[in-house]
């Protein structure tokens, strides 16, 4: 390779214009723009927007017809909604139904993490069993288990000894309990892949330290694993709030938030005031609650990340 | 790797090493049988694992096949007490009346139009601005990213009927429109693409720049290819959020022809007692893509969804 | 000048002076700290031009300026004649080779090394028998459909070159190409990148923090300390005539002993009559030859700096600068002893390990041939003599 011939790589060289690092400061930046600007019509018009609006609409009041004027309430709406009876039981619901999904959940998951962190043959199928509720989506799951529940035929029906009574799903003692029932069992394999993940990051070298100082598995577990879990732990706390917080699904495909309203969580609440009430004002309020509360959890969780939640090793 | 971490094996502690201890100070004879106790012990504390696991798994699984059994079965052998826990005359017309007559067929085509629409979408947003904002300098480009994640912050729980209204005012009503464009964007996707981008090794930028490669052919030939990981992860992520929505299809559609599946259960649902068989075998036509995808990307899915986690 | 100029004016100068790179006052700063510091080096055409320095000195700094990665806050980069201080590097005709390698993992060698033709709309005949010559050069004709990570360390560093000379650019930047290779290896590859920058004659700017490439690569060497170029020239220049103590104590294994000397009041300034022996380190008198000595007192300094190399230095009973000893380290080959003068300065001496060795504690003379002394400013290190 000489350097007389004509290098195949700078042969256009002569001829073309040089490129400058100022001009591409500007070509950047105007790239720059156009490789957001989709994802950023999006965001306006589908998230900012509306959220916006939202906390606007909560201001007036929503008139009983449609076509007369919205009044305007300034805060008096959100101060009677807010301490209405109606939104207090709702957020009850809503709180009760947290605290039978969440750490029910994550006890699950992490159950069965532990009892699938073993090296047999054969232990993918058990893994692939206990992930397999990720693939039922929330309508599928309601959907089963509105079936077994079916007063007339239900498989569940009959083993609860509650045959020729009302369903389980129209009693309003046990109605939110099986709700929440039906959530775990659909994020139990959520729960499960992430209790997993949590496990297999914790260092084998620490686990073998232990059983060196004589600790047996069970010691094992409290003592190493629990704590190097706690990060997962947490954060599958926060996620799994949030996760409920929105439940929707399955209180309109199960119970349609009765009976006697035992199961209008705050987002069925909402999907009530707008679709069945009319009332955009008090669904505006209610969004703004929510967005509160989901604010709170999502703080407790960057607090957590800051703080990091983990054992320095 | 620690082998015994589980519930059963925590019963008898460790009785393997003491036993081996104590053989050292017996006699020979003594030694064999020993032995052949240990691997005895060993035996039976193997068939305990399993059949925990077995246990748990019976009951998590139950739900689903249950419903599979009875979609195999007639209506009044459903209702039939004792139930029929093993169909020995299995009937598999239920899914075809589900896919013909209950239109799941039809349900399961537009849910995947939507699904597949919405995760081509996502990704392609979401590598565009990703890449904007892990390989460009632009002025606001903090503020910009600071909004972006700040969208993660709000639900569409919490803005659904605004959306909605958004739809009608758009005259998009009962359309593909409505059941994709809102979620074309997503600023978990950019975000986590972004860390991807990031983590490559900034030498490669530089080396692509001197080999001439502007920013679309680094992007399209260096930096997406090595970022394939992560973005699986989002799309996977993004199908199973997007096959499974159900509060959004519900209020911007009411036309048949574009139901979803998941709101075609809920029609399914309510279908009568001698059609129940029906209702199940349409219960798990719907769940069938999702479990299919489980198992041939259970990798790839596992990160997204534990990536998704830490968004939250 | 408008940019079709620029090129115009590139492409007639190109026949001439294609390779030669000119820094002229280049000077990179990141918030408060100085990375470059006014750099002006010429390199010509073809000339191996070795940038050697401590790491964090900018000499990679000052690379990535050459290459168009950076771009200085002051100064000009000319390529061939032509500025290109703020030319892409995609634009200015030079390739590079990384520390790290920087090959694209997912493509195999052939892509590789066809990458930059590829993005160059190269015509697909041109492009594979570029990859073929540039592959049989570098011996990597076996391996084209591998990727990189089913080969070695040397056959990585082999394809970072190969994908820098398929171009046949006008400029070759490499950036301690050699440092992710182990002992053995380096020597070796060492050889044949000397060799291949020979045939080929392509201008060739090397960074390395690594003397001994520094010295058995480069037609010259260009040290630079702390952002500040020190001194230019051939590696025996370099090596014989450092230009500060910075140059002296950087090049050469050990270093070269820096001894702090003062300079007796009444000398100063009066160079016409001179003492030899007026330098004093601590309270001994240091024996330097008279010209220096001249030298020193001629700088009007009461402070000067005496460099002897290690390898020059004389183990002597009687005469000379008195130390005591104290460390011995042993290398198999050579020995090197480290004294301590009488106000507590260290001289390291390399001796024979055939020799009687003396023990830590002993009390020893040190003498040296006066032609082996160098002497720089007290105040600012610079060489005052010879």
């Amino acid at each position: 390779m000489t350097r007389d011939a004509v290098a195949p790589g700078s042969e256009h060289l002569p001829t073309a214009r040089l490129r400058t690092h100022r001009g591409r400061r500007r070509r950047d930046a105007a790239l720059a723009y156009l490789l957001v600007s989709p994802s950023l019509v999006i965001f306006t018009v589908f998230v900012a927007y509306p959220f916006g609006r939202n906390i606007w609409l909560g201001l007036y009041r929503t008139p009983p017809f449609p076509g007369l004027p919205r009044r305007y309430a300034a805060y008096e709406q959100y101060q009677q909604i807010l301490t209405s009876p109606e939104f207090v039981a709702s957020l009850r619901t809503t709180a009760l139904f947290l605290l039978m999904t969440v750490p029910t959940g994550l006890a699950l998951g992490l159950l069965l993490a532990v009892a699938a962190h073993q090296r047999l043959r054969g232990i993918a199928i058990y893994r692939t069993i206990f992930s397999s509720t990720v693939a039922t989506s929330i309508a599928v799951a309601s959907v089963i288990f509105f079936t077994l529940l079916n007063p007339q035929v239900g498989l569940l029906t009959w083993w609860l000894g509650r045959e020729g009574q009302p369903s389980v799903l129209a009693d309003p003692q046990w109605a939110l309990v099986a709700v929440s029932g039906v959530t775990v069992w659909q994020n139990l394999g959520l729960s499960f892949i992430l209790m997993s993940a949590g496990l297999q990051a914790v260092p084998d070298d620490l686990l073998e330290a232990a059983s060196v100082d004589g600790a047996g598995p069970w010691s094992r577990l409290v003592n190493v694993t629990l704590p190097m879990l706690s990060p997962t732990l947490f954060f599958s706390a926060v996620v799994g709030g949030i996760l409920s917080l929105q439940a929707f699904g399955q209180i309109d495909l199960l119970t349609e938030g009765g009976p006697l309203r035992k199961t209008n969580v705050l987002v069925y609440a909402m999907y009530d005031a707008v679709f069945r009430q009319n009332n955009e004002g008090k669904a505006a309020v209610l969004s703004v609650a929510l967005f509160g509360l989901t604010l709170l959890l999502t703080l407790v969780q960057i607090r957590l990340l800051e703080r990091r939640v983990t054992y320095e090793r | 790797m620690n082998a015994e971490p589980t519930s059963a094996s925590s019963e008898e502690p460790a009785t393997g090493e003491t036993a081996l201890s104590e053989t050292a100070s017996t006699g020979t004879s003594t030694v064999r049988s020993r032995r052949r106790r240990n691997r005895t012990v060993a035996r039976l504390r193997l068939a305990a694992r399993y059949l925990v696991l077995t246990a748990l798994a019976v009951v998590i699984f139950f739900p689903i096949y249950i419903t599979v059994v009875n979609s195999l079965l007639q209506p009044e052998q459903i209702a039939a007490r004792p139930p029929t826990l093993f169909p020995t005359d299995p009937d598999w017309s239920s899914y075809s009346t589900a896919w013909s007559q209950g239109h799941l067929g039809r349900y399961l085509m537009n849910s995947f139009v939507v699904t597949v629409l919405i995760v081509a979408g996502q990704v392609v947003t979401s590598v565009l601005a990703a890449y904007a904002f892990a390989f460009l300098d632009f002025p606001f480009r903090r503020t910009l990213f600071v909004f972006f994640l700040a969208t993660m912050m709000i639900p569409f729980e919490v803005t659904f009927f605004t959306n909605q209204a958004t739809i009608v005012s758009l005259g998009w009503y009962d359309s593909y429109l409505a059941l994709t464009v809102p979620f074309l964007a997503t600023g978990f996707g950019a975000f986590l693409i972004r860390q991807s981008f990031l983590a490559l090794p900034p030498q490669l930028r530089d080396a692509a720049e001197l080999d001439g490669a502007g920013h679309w052919r680094f992007l399209t030939r260096v930096a997406v290819p090595l970022a394939r990981p992560g973005i699986a992860a989002l799309a996977l992520f993004s199908f199973f959020g997007a096959f499974n929505q159900y509060l959004w299809p519900l209020i911007v559609t009411r036309d048949e022809r574009l139901r979803t599946v998941q709101i075609g259960l809920k029609y399914l649902r309510g279908s009568q007692i001698d059609q129940i068989n029906v209702t199940f075998a349409g219960t798990i036509l719907a769940a069938l893509p999702l479990f299919v995808l489980l198992i041939v990307f259970q990798k790839q899915l596992v990160r997204g969804l534990t990536a998704g986690a830490v968004k939250g | 000048m408008a940019r079709a100029d620029v090129a115009a004016e590139r492409s007639a100068s190109r026949a001439t002076s294609s390779g030669s790179v000119t820094l002229s006052g280049v000077t990179r700063r990141f918030g408060d700290m100085v990375a470059v510091d006014g750099l002006d080096i010429d390199v010509a055409d073809g000339e191996f031009l070795v940038l050697l320095g401590p790491s964090g000195c900018g000499k990679s700094t000052a690379l990535r300026m050459i290459a168009g990665l950076d771009v200085p806050d002051e100064g000009t980069v000319a390529i061939g004649g032509v500025d290109v201080t703020d030319v892409l590097a995609s634009d200015r005709d030079v390739a590079m080779v990384f520390q790290s390698y920087a090959l694209y993992p997912h493509m195999t060698v052939r892509r590789n090394i066809e990458f930059p033709l590829r993005n160059r709309k190269v015509p697909r005949a041109d492009r594979d028998s570029a990859v073929a010559e540039a592959s049989r050069m570098l011996g990597l004709d076996d391996l084209l459909d591998r990727r990189p990570s089913q080969l070695s360390g040397g056959q990585r560093q082999r394809v970072a070159l190969a994908r820098a000379v398929v171009r046949q650019p006008a400029v070759f930047l490499m950036d301690e190409p050699l440092s992710n290779l182990d002992a053995k290896l380096r020597v070796q590859t060492r050889a044949e990148l000397i060799e291949l920058q020979r045939r080929l004659a392509v201008t060739t700017i090397y960074v390395t923090h690594d003397q001994v490439e520094a010295m058995t690569m480069g037609h010259r060497i260009a040290v630079m300390v702390a952002g500040v170029l020190q001194q230019v020239g051939p590696p025996g220049e370099v090596y014989d005539k450092p230009a500060n103590v910075f140059v002296a104590g950087f090049i050469g294994n050990p270093p070269m002993n820096l001894l702090t000397a003062s300079v007796p009041s009444s000398a100063v300034g009066k160079s016409d009559d001179v003492d030899p022996a007026a330098l004093m380190v601590g309270p001994d008198r240091v024996m330097v030859p008279a010209a220096l000595a001249r030298a020193a007192v001629d700088a009007t300094e009461t402070e000067v700096v005496v460099g002897v190399r290690p390898e020059n230095v004389r183990l002597a009973t009687d005469e000379g600068l008195p130390v005591t000893v104290t460390l011995i380290e042993s290398l198999g080959h050579e020995r090197h002893l480290v004294c301590a003068t009488a106000d507590g300065q260290s001289v390291i001496v390399r001796v024979d390990p055939s020799v009687p060795q003396p023990h830590p504690g002993d009390p020893l003379c040190l003498a040296w041939n006066p032609e082996d002394v160098h002497l720089f400013s007290g105040a600012d290190g610079r060489r005052l003599a010879p």
